[in-house]
């Protein structure tokens, strides 16, 4: 008899890429309920509910949002280092549309006196996020642009507008930090519907990736580039289009990624927001299971990658681990999990699971 | 049974793999200085057994023995440490770093501490003296061909240890006729000097002219092992692959049947085709119902006019005409469109996409022609799959299975498969049966000739000319980057190897 073709054997499950960082998170969470008390408990406020596993739904959003984009782009053998940067770029343009406090001598005198209202805004909202957006999507096409056309190595492309971003995020503002009081705008990070509204944010980009990998070819060409370009080539894939897509999208993410964070402390921040995310970012993907040479990826399981290191952050707070500690406990675990990754420890579990199945 | 005379003893070797048993019950006995070939069909467990040999893989019953000592290779670098070292198919060397650089990496000669680069290149240079090749050693190893690089390779497999056991995994697959002999005189040194030497290859003729005994494996099991003079060709080639080859006779029936249904005009011209720095102007007509075969030397420009006609390259010179219409677009993607198909020389960096399935193999140019948006379903993208290995008898537990589970001659299959399914006017064919077995070479030959019936223009690249001959309803022949001659209808080998070569014309 034929197998059913999607049979979810246990085999399966194992070699799953969404497997190894579930187990993770899990483990994640066995230590707090055995270590953290009240960590579990998730109280109701006006209909929407608040605890630590919702903080770290919520914080862990500007990182899984990343690691969407992130995803794409590791999958075709490359690597965006300048996400980072691209959120302070996002946060800058965001602020100065809402508060044109740095147009100030070019502006009537009249719109500078609402400028501590609340509910007064530059641009409308919409006109707010388009043009942020749009903005990183130059951004994320500038690199890919570099990457496939002009075939500079990924790494470099993007440092280039790792470095220089922030300087341009500063440019924008003329300099300074831009706070921003339009109230509404709080509400992407700071809003809550039940849950947090950046959560829906990134089940929205989530999905949208999903339908572009899934319902297009482009999610299989994206594996294809990544695993061999050159056969890629030979079959008649538009190689350089396809990274160019996946660093553009890398860069749209990276822009809401920014409205996120600069919304969460309503200013433009351009040495604090987005700082280093890069880094947590990658490691979200590679907890997700894929490579950083390239091929195979799981957007869900980097978005749980995310999830995991933002659990770690939250755990260690709640545990009582000072800040200052945090970073090394960090990397403590960072290597547990990468070692839980190596072929050799993979090697093991197959040969113990082998061994009680016989 | 087995004495002290053999320095490998291999009894009962199992070996399975997830949906596979590559190896049941095989015994392997090596003497001594021979030189023992290992041959059969894709898939038929010579790969596998040499990588429980080698300890790439542990073997799930059965016992080896080395010098009557029971050993169990943990990895390649311990069997070597026991004195087996192996070449590989590809040569696992750096091409930028000089060739006593590759021979001697990890065991340079040092002094105070720093690497002694007199020394070093002297005792380079007078292990390959050992091989008989007297070349420049400080020079980097991608300067030289790759017989020499071959050679290096094995010069550093027999410096690690001092190997009793030197495996040669399908050495000459990208050697020419010249360097072939040359790497067959290094066998018969190491022979005379007590190596024992384990050959793998496809080629026939070769295990007739080097080896003393072969070993005949089949879907994983032992056949037998036999003395290389007692067992004529024809029987070890049944032996192979269980059959009786009729194929041969069949094909030039084929041929000649087909030959009827050329068409006059040209489906494909190209005038004055050529590539500064790549290959000369030359004019090519290809018609549809015909099989044209290129023949000339390694280097002699048949990839280079395959890439071009492809637009993998994009000529600088002439135009070619498809349908009276001239070619403005020059990509794989626009050749795609035209029903242009190449199924490129090197599987490995150009062919497969080694990580995603079969499936997804056979579908990638149809879906690439299709565009991002044209999505083929699911449903369709199996159906396709499965037809086309059915069609060509590609051997795999199933279409999910992960291409580079597959064997060489199969994933041959599962690239060729990708062309047709794009359903190709055109199929430029480079090397298709390279490096896999004469069953399977039988399989593709008589395929591009049945393809050629349905009207199907085919383009024949081969280094083996008996292959283009018994294929080819016309021949090109080139060399040294020239088209120079063209021959159709009853041709001799002979005159072809002569303009091959160029000799006094």
């Amino acid at each position: 008899m034929k197998q059913p073709r999607f049979a979810l054997t246990r085999r399966k499950l194992v070699e799953s890429k969404l497997f190894f960082p579930l187990v993770v998170l899990a483990l994640i969470l066995l230590f707090d309920l055995l270590f953290v008390r009240g960590f579990f408990s998730i109280q109701t406020r006006d209909g929407n509910l608040y605890g630590s596993l919702i903080d770290i739904v919520r914080n862990g959003s500007t990182v899984a949002l990343l690691a969407i984009g992130m995803t794409l782009v590791i999958a075709t053998g490359g690597v965006d280092l300048s996400v980072g940067a691209v959120m302070a770029i996002a946060a800058s343009v965001a602020a100065v549309l809402m508060n044109p406090y740095v147009l100030a001598r070019e502006l009537p005198p009249n719109l500078m006196s609402l400028i501590n209202d609340p509910t007064f805004t530059f641009q409308p909202l919409w006109i707010v996020i388009g043009v942020t957006l749009l903005v990183a999507i130059i951004c994320g096409l500038w690199n890919g642009l570099l990457v496939a056309y002009v075939r500079i190595q990924p790494m470099v492309a993007t440092l280039i507008l790792m470095i220089a971003g922030r300087g341009i995020a500063q440019l924008i503002t003329n300099g300074v930090r831009i706070q921003i009081f339009y109230e509404r705008y709080s509400f992407i990070g700071q809003g809550w519907v039940v849950l947090p509204f950046s959560l829906y944010l990134v089940i929205l980009v989530y999905a949208l990736a999903w339908l572009l990998n899934r319902k297009t070819s482009i999610g299989l060409f994206i594996e294809s580039v990544g695993i061999n370009s050159r056969a890629s080539f030979f079959s008649g894939i538009g190689e350089k289009r396809v990274k160019v897509l996946a660093y553009t999208f890398c860069g749209l993410c990276a822009g809401i990624a920014g409205l996120v964070a600069s919304s969460n402390i309503m200013t433009s921040d351009a040495f604090n927001i987005g700082m280093t995310l890069e880094l947590d970012a990658i490691l979200a993907v590679v907890i997700g299971g894929t490579l950083m040479s390239g091929g195979r990826f799981s957007l869900l399981a980097s978005i749980v990658g995310a999830w995991v290191i933002q659990a770690i952050t939250q755990s260690m707070y709640a545990f009582g681990v000072p800040a200052f500690a945090l970073q090394a406990i960090k990397g403590v675990v960072v290597i547990l999990v990468i070692l839980l990754y190596s072929e050799q420890v993979r090697g093991l579990l197959r040969r113990v699971s082998v061994q009680k199945e016989a | 049974m087995p004495g002290s005379d053999f320095v490998v003893e291999m009894q009962g070797i199992d070996k399975a793999f997830p949906g596979v048993q590559a190896l049941s019950k095989v015994d392997f006995f090596l003497r001594h200085g021979e030189i023992h070939a290992i041959v059969g069909e894709n898939g038929a467990g010579k790969s596998t057994l040499i990588k429980v040999l080698t300890g790439v893989e542990r073997q799930d019953a059965g016992v080896i023995r080395l010098d009557g000592e029971e050993i169990a290779p943990r990895s390649p670098l311990h069997a070597q440490r026991l004195g087996i070292s192996t070449v590989y198919q590809e040569i696992n060397l750096c091409p930028n770093l000089t060739v006593a650089e590759n021979i001697l990496i990890g065991r340079e000669p040092r002094r105070l501490g720093t690497v002694h680069w007199k020394a070093m290149n002297a005792q380079a240079k007078q292990m390959l003296v050992r091989l008989n090749i007297d070349i420049d050693v400080t020079q980097p190893l991608g300067s030289y061909s790759t017989a020499i690089q071959q050679m290096a390779a094995i010069a550093r497999a027999l410096e690690i240890s001092s190997a009793k056991v030197l495996i040669l995994d399908e050495p000459t697959s990208s050697l020419d006729a010249v360097e072939t002999e040359q790497l067959f005189g290094v066998m018969r040194k190491l022979k005379s000097e007590g190596v024992a030497i384990v050959f793998i290859t496809h080629f026939i003729d070769q295990v007739y002219r080097i080896s003393d005994r072969i070993t005949v494996l089949r879907n994983g099991s032992l056949v037998g092992t036999f003395e290389t003079a007692t067992i004529p060709r024809l029987e070890l080639i049944a032996k192979m692959i269980g059959r009786i080859l009729t194929e041969l006779d069949e094909m030039s029936q084929i041929k000649l049947e087909s030959s009827e249904q050329i068409h006059e005009e040209a489906l494909l011209e190209a005038k004055g085709l050529g590539l500064t720095g790549g290959i000369e102007p030359m004019d090519l007509e290809l018609h549809a119902g015909e099989v044209l075969g290129f023949a000339g030397l390694l280097g002699s420009g048949r990839t280079e006019v395959a890439h071009l006609l492809f637009g993998i390259e994009k000529p600088d010179s002439g135009m070619v005409t498809m349908d009276d219409r001239p070619v403005k677009r020059f990509s794989p993607l626009a050749s795609i469109c035209r029903g242009v198909a190449l199924c490129p020389e090197d599987r490995k960096e150009a062919g497969v996409v080694d990580d995603l399935t079969v499936r997804e193999n056979i579908i990638l140019a149809l879906q690439a022609r299709r565009g991002w948006f044209r999505n083929l379903r699911t449903q369709q993208q199996y159906e396709i799959a499965e037809q086309y290995v059915k069609l060509l008898n590609i051997q795999t537990p199933s279409v999910d299975q992960p291409v580079r589970n597959l064997s060489g001659g199969n994933q041959q299959k599962v690239i060729l498969a990708r062309w047709l399914a794009t359903n190709p006017r055109v199929l430029i064919l480079d090397e298709p049966t390279r490096g896999i077995d004469v069953g399977a070479k039988a399989e593709i030959q008589k395929l591009v000739l049945s393809l050629a019936e349905e009207g199907k223009s085919c383009v024949f690249i081969s280094s083996e000319l008996e292959e283009v001959l018994r294929t080819s309803h016309r021949i090109v022949v080139l060399r040294d980057r020239k088209k120079v001659t063209e021959m159709s209808g009853e041709v001799d080998e002979h005159s072809i190897m002569e303009s091959m070569a160029g000799g006094e014309a």
